[in-house]
């Protein structure tokens, strides 16, 4: 206790100060914050459990025809050039000749060529997939029930991601199945996106901030491009199938640039729409970040007689960079995650030719994903696990890029 | 009216926001390569008045200005006067030191610049800094960042962008209000040496610094008659000012009896 003062008149009696209190409700308010943050990192580590889950795991599955029937060697002991042998004395020359156009079988290398063999002469039939949890825990109760159920079934511990995977293109077979048509795909509908919405958000945002008037019009502009960012991304797929799939066919099918046999259900259209469904998050962050440069500054440089161009040039924008593209990384992000959209301007699901242009057509990520999940046979659903792993590698990379430019480009004294 | 004598002449300046006035009826002859100090009660309307000289306050979407404010004879709100011309001739100084977020060389060399400046520019920047008495502190770290530097010589790093784009005139509004005494002094002693080429505006609320530097004094207050708009009520010689004023009120806030 702090004693009472000695001069005798009354200090502080009107006050209770209730310390006991105030630190019993600081307290209890740290630890509501604190299992916030828990139940948060418990929700993403739920997550990547379930994703990792579905992508390793026990696969029991038995060959159509015996790799005796081609070669003596043992299976593992089969090198490149008896590979090549084989594959050239088994498949037919029709097809044999078709693999050789699209890749010189020669250049190919010893994974893709098992894999050849694999899918074209031995003809894999996966019979049962097993989860990580279930491989881990359960493997014996997993190879009796595979040895009564597939007698002839090998059975194997499986990374259903693999390097092949990113690499191959889609396939009916979902053990040869890859998603470098998705990426492609993914990566071209980014690109189309940041290209158009990135200049038109940050203008949009720089003639909101430093050149329209205060007043209603705009403050009811402002107001709706909030509610924008609220839109379901189903109807930006409306929008975008009535405006760049139907009314812009000529220009987003390329037509108008002598690209024929074409319609609007390019990747063109489907990245247009993802850049204006991202615009509304760059405009509000672009606006965010534009209003947290200091009107000191603005002062300072209109006070040496800059121009408003030179002040928003030289350090508005510069200032606002780094703010501006931390949002515009989130915005783009949700961009690359969307699948509805994409679905409604027509993302195709199966297709196993690269894109090459913008008015090819296209799949992505997550309609692969989509399409994956949708389909009966548990080895689908394994590689939906494994393309959700690459998706999200994916946006980390892309992610890491973005904040990487940023640092370099945020001036380094600041 | 004496152009040679004179920067700066207004005749009856009134600064409006919207309906309001904030500023009434200035009428004020500024000499050339004097210090002219502002003196008043806050929010009487001293930096509003400043600011319309370089009109820094065409950023304020309601103000407008009505009288005559002439910088060489030459209304600066005339329909055919360029504000960004007009604050290229009349540099501002503000109450808080704002430095650009770039090096000290280029917080100097950006207004040249901007401004099509052809000459040297190396030499403009050493200049400037010398001028502002800044260059022996700084010589070494050019192309170091601004706000390395401490308050006192952020300002006077400030003051020296000002020069670098060779005005005629230079405003300064509370320049040292954020400032410790020793960076004030400084910030003074500075002052005297730059009115051998400029005529200077001060703001300030320090009446020692209005009566240690300052040639002439304005007195400004706001108005009796309720409409809460201010206006000069005495403009002298400083020493009268703080001597002998002719005004009562004026009178009472020099000696610390009012405001």
């Amino acid at each position: 206790m702090i004693p009472a003062n000695s001069k005798g008149y009354s200090q502080g009696e009107q006050f209770n100060s209730e310390l006991q209190q105030r630190y019993r409700s600081a307290t209890l308010w740290q630890s509501v914050f604190l299992s916030a943050l828990i139940i948060a990192i418990i929700a993403l580590m739920a997550l990547m459990y379930n994703v990792a889950d579905g992508a390793f795991g026990f696969v029991a599955y038995e060959y159509n025809n015996q790799p005796s029937e081609f070669t003596t060697t043992p299976i593992n002991e089969l090198t490149k050039p008896e590979l090549l042998e084989i594959l050239k004395l088994n498949l037919s020359s029709g097809a044999y000749n078709k693999l050789n156009n699209e890749k010189a079988m020669e250049s190919r290398s010893y994974s893709e060529l098992m894999n050849l063999f694999m899918e074209r002469l031995i003809k894999i039939d996966t019979k049962a997939v097993y989860s990580l949890t279930d491989s881990l825990l359960n493997k014996a109760e997993i190879t009796k029930e595979v040895k009564e159920k597939y007698p002839n079934a090998i059975l194997e511990f499986k990374s259903w991601l693999t390097p092949q995977f990113l690499i191959s293109p889609m396939s009916s077979r979902a053990e040869f199945a890859g998603v470098r048509t998705a990426i492609l795909g993914s990566l071209w509908l980014v690109a189309i996106a940041i290209l158009f919405a990135l200049p038109v958000g940050i203008g949009a945002a720089i003639y909101l901030e430093e050149y329209a008037p205060k007043n209603r019009i705009s403050s009811m502009i402002r107001t709706n491009i909030n509610n924008l960012a609220g839109v379901p991304s189903i109807v930006y797929g409306m929008l975008g199938l009535a405006l760049f799939v139907r009314w812009l066919e000529p220009f987003t099918s390329g037509a108008l640039f002598g690209v024929m046999d074409s319609n609007g259900r390019t990747v063109l259209s489907a990245g247009l729409t993802m850049g204006i469904l991202s615009l509304p998050l760059i405009i509000i962050n672009s606006q965010e970040a534009i209003k947290a440069v200091p009107d000191s500054l603005r002062q300072a440089a209109y006070g040496v007689g800059a121009s408003r161009w030179q002040v928003i040039w030289y350090h508005v924008l510069p200032n606002a960079l780094p703010g501006i593209l931390t949002g515009s990384i989130l915005a783009l992000s949700r961009a690359l995650g969307e699948t509805a959209p994409l679905i409604v301007v027509g993302a195709s699901t199966f297709i196993s030719i690269d894109p090459s242009s913008p008015f090819s057509k296209f799949t992505a990520l997550p309609i692969q994903i989509y399409q994956w999940t949708t389909r009966a046979q548990s080895e689908f659903h394994a590689i939906a696990a494994a393309a959700i792993i690459a998706l999200l590698v994916l946006l980390l990379t892309l992610n890491a890029t973005a904040i990487l430019l940023r640092n370099k480009l945020q001036r380094k004294w600041l | 009216m004496d152009n040679l004598k004179y920067a700066i002449v207004t005749n009856n300046l009134s600064i409006h926001y919207g309906d309001f006035t904030a500023v009434k009826d200035v009428s004020l002859n500024i000499e050339r390569q004097k210090i002219t100090a502002i003196i008043g009660p806050s929010g009487c309307g001293k930096s509003t008045f400043l600011r319309a000289i370089n009109r820094m306050n065409d950023f304020v979407p309601s103000c407008h200005v009505t009288g005559e404010l002439l910088l060489d004879g030459i209304n600066l709100y005339a329909k055919e006067v360029d504000p960004v011309e007009v604050r290229r001739k009349i540099g501002m100084v503000f109450q808080k030191p704002n430095p650009f977020p770039k090096s000290i060389y280029d917080n100097i060399a950006w207004g040249a610049k901007i401004n099509g400046y052809k000459g040297d520019m190396e030499e403009l920047v050493v200049s400037s800094l010398m001028s502002a008495a800044l260059w022996d502190e700084v010589k070494d770290k050019l192309h170091q960042s601004a706000y390395a530097l401490s308050g006192g010589q952020q300002q006077r790093l400030c003051i020296a962008r000002a020069i670098a784009i060779q005005p005629e005139i230079i405003l300064m509004d509370e320049p040292a209000s954020a400032l410790d005494p020793i960076s004030t002094l400084a910030i003074e002693e500075l002052m005297q040496e730059l009115k051998k080429n400029y005529t200077i505006i001060i703001v300030t609320h320090n009446m020692q610094q209005a009566a240690r530097a300052s040639d002439f004094t304005a007195m400004m207050m706001l108005d009796m008659d309720g409409s809460r708009s201010g206006t000069i009520i005495e403009f002298d010689e400083t020493t009268k000012i703080f001597t002998n004023p002719n005004d009562k009120r004026t009178q009472d806030y020099v000696t610390g009896r009012y405001g």
